[in-house]
């Protein structure tokens, strides 16, 4: 089982790598390019049976370490080989 | 009287604070590795500045987990005296014994240079011989050192005077053209609420000696020590 989790600062916290990013496009006349956000994006393959379990362990791991949720926010995907992905 | 330098892979200045506690304030210090399980009867311990793990994942994420961490966490707990210095301060936001978190600088720059801070709080166990209001020209060397917290948190540690030092100008008026990072309030330096866990950003072992081109550090050890001597020095470890 796999589990990808997106680790972003959270919307109320500035990014100033995301704000440089977006002033680089802009110099590079991408206006319409409207804002940026960095962020980090992890696969982690699972040793469990069930999505729920890949879910849950990854939940879990993500808490504890891969994100810090004073400043992040994380979404998780989790694919099951059998069935495609589940968000 | 002992201080233990803990040294993580990475950390860089822990020669730094070993040379202020042996050299420059003439009391015992030892280095302790951080797969080590216990403090080697440390009185005080200081989480020194540096690179833990190279910063990977976020700084100080990594470090938080090594072995030393536990004997840390519970010395802080049994009221001993811990100070977190740039890195070390980090590795103590991500152990959740300081609230908030680092961002990257506001200048997405690695900034090395001279500040100045205003000391804030003098009942910790790292400032109780300053005086309230001094100005420490002390310098910073990081690139993550934009602290954040949301506003009900930063107004809890305001309530519970839990900054300790804030980036100031050469007068000690706290202004925006002072603070090197963008940090909330200001903030350079916090401690914890049974405040003998004291963390800053800014180096104060590099500014111990005037050689160094300043000495306006040396009064944030000197705390640690009259403070175990005050005590009779009745402290775990």
């Amino acid at each position: 089982m796999k589990a990808r989790v997106f680790v972003t600062l959270k919307e109320s916290v500035f990014d100033p790598q995301g704000q440089t990013i977006a002033d680089a496009l802009h110099t590079m006349d991408y206006d319409r390019v409207r804002n940026v956000r960095q962020g980090k994006y992890f696969e982690l393959e699972l040793d469990v049976k069930t999505v729920d379990d890949a879910r849950a362990l990854a939940n879990e791991v993500a808490d504890r370490l891969l994100a810090n949720p004073v400043i992040e926010s994380y979404r998780i995907d989790v694919e099951d080989e059998t069935i495609g992905v589940s968000k | 009287m002992k201080f233990a330098i803990v040294v993580f892979p990475g950390s860089n200045c822990d020669h730094d604070a070993y040379y202020a506690a042996k050299h420059v304030l003439g009391v015992d210090a030892e280095f302790v590795w951080h797969k080590e399980l216990g403090l080697q009867g440390a009185d005080v311990v200081i989480l020194p500045g540096g690179f833990s793990y190279g910063d990977y994942l976020r700084t100080g994420s990594i470090a938080r987990f090594s072995p030393v961490m536990a004997s840390v966490l519970a010395f802080a707990e049994a009221g001993g005296p811990v100070l977190g210095i740039c890195n070390g301060f980090q590795i103590l936001l991500e152990t959740g014994l300081l609230p908030g978190g680092m961002l990257y600088n506001r200048s997405v720059k690695f900034q090395c240079e001279q500040v100045y801070v205003r000391v804030e709080e003098l009942d910790t166990s790292f400032t109780c011989t300053a005086t309230l209001g001094q100005v420490l020209r002390i310098p910073i060397a990081h690139g993550e050192g934009n602290y954040f917290a949301p506003p009900d948190e930063l107004d809890l540690l305001e309530a519970n005077r839990q900054v300790v030092f804030r980036y100031c100008d050469v007068e000690g008026a706290v202004v925006d053209s002072a603070n090197p990072n963008g940090s909330a309030r200001g903030i350079a330096g916090l401690c914890n609420k049974q405040r003998n866990v004291v963390a800053l950003m800014p180096h104060p072992e590099r500014a111990c000696e005037s050689a160094m081109g300043s000495a306006d550090g040396l009064v944030v050890f000197e705390s640690a020590i009259a403070q175990l001597k005050s005590d009779g020095m009745v402290l775990p470890g």
